[in-house]
């Protein structure tokens, strides 16, 4: 999130889609009914008629996969009807930006598009730029190569008609929607956006969110209070876990990680730091070589010098041009290509895309490694539906963890707020904490390779002086994280000791001077101690922002981007939206993005967008692998034949997998239905932590598949009676559930249904409970981030026989 | 006069409750008798944060002196959710009170077709003998290029989202100190 949930309660519209908040993030719609209480407007779009649309004061249904479509729609009324804050748009976004004239848009490719590698040249959508290499703008928006020109010329083709042909969504809906919304352009209101997985889970599911920020950059949304762009995350520290990066393409703090090409320290800075030329742009990222030095020093401490590059080449690397993502991983184990697999705390077994592709793979492994509380479809894979445990040679060791009272340490909600958990509950005899596990593990290894094996350097210069005894120590690696300065050195006129913790990121040095697992957390746990622990209630400024309690990457600053919430003067856009305002030489309210004075002061200020080499949130995004502007593309299946927007059915450059559990069918009599997946309150993700819950359990005890009443007739379905759902790759037993919450849709001339699972069930606990609905679903995914498309795919239902008593 | 929820509680608790229901104008002894009659009277407290979604509700945690667990509830202090909860986040006290926990580590052998208790100790050398054999066997210094790599693609990582800031940490540090480079988890997908 760039806000964070109770400023929710700020907002004056309110657009809930790819979410479905009230039965997911329950406690969230509190704050969007204290909203609602001061007279917001609450808009729901999903394909389903949910508990969140049930409280909202407009709904209309479409058709999963379509979203851009819907949005692209809302921006061409924005665009064609003035409704933009034209101020904000011209001096805190790109969209006065010159594009070069090797861009161009046809037929749903953009440019510099080569069709047998199926990759873009995304020099062919760079800037103009002037004789001192900064862009060229026209802040009038009337030359016909800026931003605005292009973006109103791509968006004026979603018109209302050819929009609701795809979506499925009624014209006037479409119209009172894209109406309510556009009123959040007026200069004293703001609109937000809640989504979740339902955009993200998706082979467009990157410009599913760029389009919404896109809007909400026009409208002039960003940085203010009751706006921004707000993905609701579904796990508790998914935020954090994210932050510190246990992802392939990421080192903590969001560093690239090397690619083998930049075989020293300086060659990666040289390649990752970006550039500008505008003395205007903060380009906070220039700071990427003290934030890598720092964190090569909190992994290798004292072993890690100057000399041997901070131990950059002894960290692995990965090949330029190559992926490792979650697909690529089941995709290469499904082919026999890993030995060994540690899931940890996760059951892949349920939650990836087309689970009997990632069970099938597990069996190829020679040893895998589960660390949960509960038996899991993972753990158990050996004797599942299908298996035979006599053929399948995988060593499997389950290790029981403690739950999250039992332990300590710290989670990072969505609105980034580090919060502190106490070890409240003594565990009981057996089972152990997660970092507990990790430090004996690892301890082992490393006295494993103390005789012999390959390339001991990393495993024997790890640094470690934060375990003692053996024994894991959440504070310690909670100070390793915020950062040490490791010399007696002078910063910024100040002299710190060696061993003392760094205030904040502002203090990270390229020379090895100091170290920081995490320069985003550097403040998180300084010498006034910790700072996530903190349980101070005020609220200076009456905006919701409680500055004092917990803390909040980066630098406590609760709202991001908010000095786009000030006008060039440093004044609030408006008094009702004050989170931050310049007054009498500094500023007042939340911590804001840089000290530097408003934009009036050309001198000295910088532009808002500090992370953005060019200062400006980017509504042209010249970084994406499939295109500047949102385009939309029909799922990997779809129930269309053709794709009205183009001749591109799908996203030119999505990755579609090919071994024989990826099959895959559109307009296939076989599977005539759309098919989604969605969560239920009382279970979470997979259902591992829930199944086993008696409470829970008891309020959804079974897998379901909802229908609408025309579809159940026509397959002579009664509500309760048993259903098989299958795919192209899997099938699932279901009781049906045929409700009013949808409805058939009219597409392309077509009566388009859809159904719907929620995917919290395994075949191990309950029995008879029913299997994953990710059995169902495909190993495709988004092509700049491979989140695979679980919420659009194509199926069939029929009638196995009433319900089991 | 301001008082959060759990300070008038304690302030009822206390022998100066008298005195303190004249500062507050109003009679304290209803609240004190059903205080008195609550299990968490004597219970230690603590705070946690709801283990579900990101949210990141407040939860208080009662416990024994003994360390049992005797309930959960929300938090009505924490200005995020004053205290409500959701139906996971109110159950969160039988996650932990839970017979269905697995104790002790668990080893299934090739082909055979049932678990078997293992000691810690034993789970943690054979696991980290795994690593080490596949490690040393797929360990790639320089790839087709030359370059290099110093990685192994013998072993992939998954997870956790559920784990905390500082075990996420620690966790890629040693991932990656082994040179693993697929590694991924929730976020991902």
């Amino acid at each position: 999130m760039t806000n964070h949930w109770i400023d929710i309660r700020n907002s004056d519209c309110i657009l809930i889609m790819g979410s479905n908040a009230a039965e997911n993030h329950p406690i969230s719609m509190k704050w969007v009914g204290k909203a609602k209480d001061k007279g917001a407007t609450l808009i729901s779009v999903d394909p389903r008629f949910t508990r969140t649309s049930s409280k909202a004061d407009i709904y209309a249904p479409e058709r999963s996969g379509t979203d851009i479509a819907f949005l692209g729609g809302m921006m061409n009324y924005i665009l064609s009807n003035n409704k933009f804050h034209k101020e904000y748009a011209a001096n805190y976004t790109n969209a006065s930006f010159i594009v070069g004239p090797k861009y161009a848009f046809k037929d749903g490719l953009f440019s510099g598009y080569d069709p047998k590698t199926k990759k873009y040249d995304k020099s062919f959508w760079a800037f103009e730029k002037d004789a001192n290499g900064v862009p060229k703008r026209d802040l009038t928006f009337k030359d016909p190569r800026c931003v605005f020109q292009l973006m109103k010329k791509h968006y004026s083709r979603y018109t209302p008609k050819t929009v609701s042909a795809i979506t499925g969504t009624a014209e006037a809906d479409l119209k009172k929607i894209y109406e309510t919304y556009a009123k959040t352009g007026a200069v004293d209101k703001t609109g937000t956006i809640m989504y979740a997985m339902g955009w993200t889970q998706h082979t467009v599911g990157v410009q599913n969110i760029r389009m919404m920020a896109m809007i909400q950059l026009m409208l002039g949304n960003m940085g203010r209070p009751g706006g921004g762009v707000n993905a609701l995350r579904g796990e508790s520290n998914v935020q954090g876990s994210t932050d510190h990066c246990l992802l392939f393409h990421i080192w903590p703090g969001y560093l690239g990680t090397p690619k083998a090409s930049l075989t020293t320290l300086a060659d990666y800075n040289a390649k990752n730091t970006p550039k500008t030329n505008d003395p205007l742009s903060a380009n906070w990222w220039q700071n990427k070589p003290k934030y890598m030095a720092s964190f090569l020093k909190s992994m290798f401490g004292e072993t890690a010098t100057k000399e041997n590059d901070f131990g950059y080449s002894w960290m692995p690397k990965i090949d330029d041009g190559k992926t490792y993502s979650w697909l690529d991983i089941f995709d290469e184990m499904y082919k026999g290509n890993f030995k060994g697999f540690f899931a940890w705390g996760q059951n892949p077994a349920c939650s990836g895309a087309n689970s009997n592709k990632t069970r099938k793979a597990l069996a190829k492994l020679d040893w895998m490694v589960n660390v949960n509380i509960f038996d899991n479809e993972t753990a158990s894979f050996w004797k599942g539906p299908g298996m035979n445990p006599d053929e399948i040679k995988t060593e499997v060791f389950f290790l029981p963890c403690l739950t999250s009272v039992e332990k300590e340490g710290s989670i990072t909600n969505s609105g980034r707020w580090m919060q502190w958990r106490y070890a409240a509950a003594k565990p009981p005899r057996g089972p152990k904490g997660d970092g507990d596990i990790m430090v004996e593990l690892f301890e082992k290894v490393r006295s494993l390779y103390e005789a012999d094996g390959k390339f001991t350097d990393p495993i024997k210069n790890l640094r470690w002086d934060y375990v003692k005894d053996g024994k894991y120590d959440p504070h310690a690696i909670a100070k390793l994280i915020n950062g040490y300065f490791e010399q007696d050195t002078t910063v910024k006129g100040k002299s710190f000791k060696k061993g003392t913790l760094v205030p904040s990121f502002a203090f990270l040095l390229d020379d090895g001077a100091t170290s920081s697992g995490n320069w985003l957390y550097c403040q998180s746990y300084t010498e006034k101690g910790n700072m996530a622990a903190r349980r101070e209630k005020k609220d200076p400024t009456g905006m919701g922002l409680y500055p004092e309690w917990s803390w909040c990457w980066p630098v406590n600053r609760r709202i991001l981007y908010n000095r786009a919430s000030v006008d060039l003067n440093g004044k609030p856009w408006s008094a009702n939206k004050n989170i931050l305002e310049y007054k009498d030489g500094k500023w007042i309210g939340d911590v804001p993005d840089g000290g530097w004075p408003p934009m009036s002061n050309k001198e000295k200020t910088k532009r808002p967008f500090i992370m953005k080499p060019d200062g400006v949130g980017s509504v042209f995004g010249p970084g994406r692998v499939d295109g500047p502007f949102p385009e939309h593309y029909e799922p990997l299946e779809c129930p269309v034949p053709k794709n009205l927007m183009s001749s591109q059915r799908m996203n030119p450059v999505a990755p579609v997998y090919g071994t024989e559990a990826d099959e895959h069918y559109s307009c296939d009599p076989r599977f005539p239905f759309v098919g989604t997946t969605y969560r239920v309150t009382e279970h979470w993700q997979t259902g591992v932590l829930t199944r086993w819950q008696p409470w829970l359990l008891e309020t959804q005890p079974q897998l379901f598949v909802e229908m609408s009443h025309e579809l159940a007739k026509l397959r002579g379905i009664k509500n309760g009676d048993m259903c098989k759902v299958s795919s192209a790759r899997g099938k699932v037993e279901a009781v049906a559930m045929v409700t009013g919450r949808f409805r058939p849709m009219a597409i392309q001339g077509l009566t388009v249904h859809e159904v719907g699972l929620p995917w919290c069930f395994g075949w191990v606990y309950p029995k008879d409970g029913g299997d994953s609905a990710n059995l169902l679903t495909s190993s495709t995914g988004d092509p700049n981030t491979r989140i695979p498309e679980t919420k659009a795919f194509m199926v069939n239902v029929e009638k196995l026989g009433k319900r089991r008593a | 006069m301001a008082l959060t929820r759990r300070e008038f509680l304690k302030w009822s608790g206390t022998a100066g409750a008298a005195a303190a229901a004249m500062c507050l104008g109003f009679d304290l002894m209803p609240v004190k008798s059903y205080a008195a009659g609550l299990k968490i009277l004597k219970a230690k407290e603590a705070t946690t944060i709801c283990p579900y979604c990101a949210v990141g509700c407040g939860i208080i945690v009662h416990t024994k002196k003994s360390g049992k667990l005797l309930s959960t509830e929300g938090d009505p202090d924490h200005p995020i959710n004053e205290g409500a909860l959701c139906a996971k986040g109110a159950g969160l006290y039988q996650m932990t009170v839970n017979r269905n926990r697995k104790r002790f580590p668990l080893y299934r052998a090739p082909e055979s077709d049932e678990w078997e208790e293992i000691e810690w100790d034993e789970a943690i050398q054979k696991i980290a003998e795994k690593i080490k054999e596949t490690r040393d066997a797929t360990f790639t210094e320089k790839n087709d290029k030359g370059q290099v790599v110093n990685r192994t693609t013998g072993i992939a990582h998954v997870g956790s989202a559920a784990l905390d800031n500082e075990e996420c940490w620690l966790l890629q540090g040693i991932m990656r100190a082994m040179g693993l480079v697929y590694i991924e988890h929730q976020a991902r997908i």
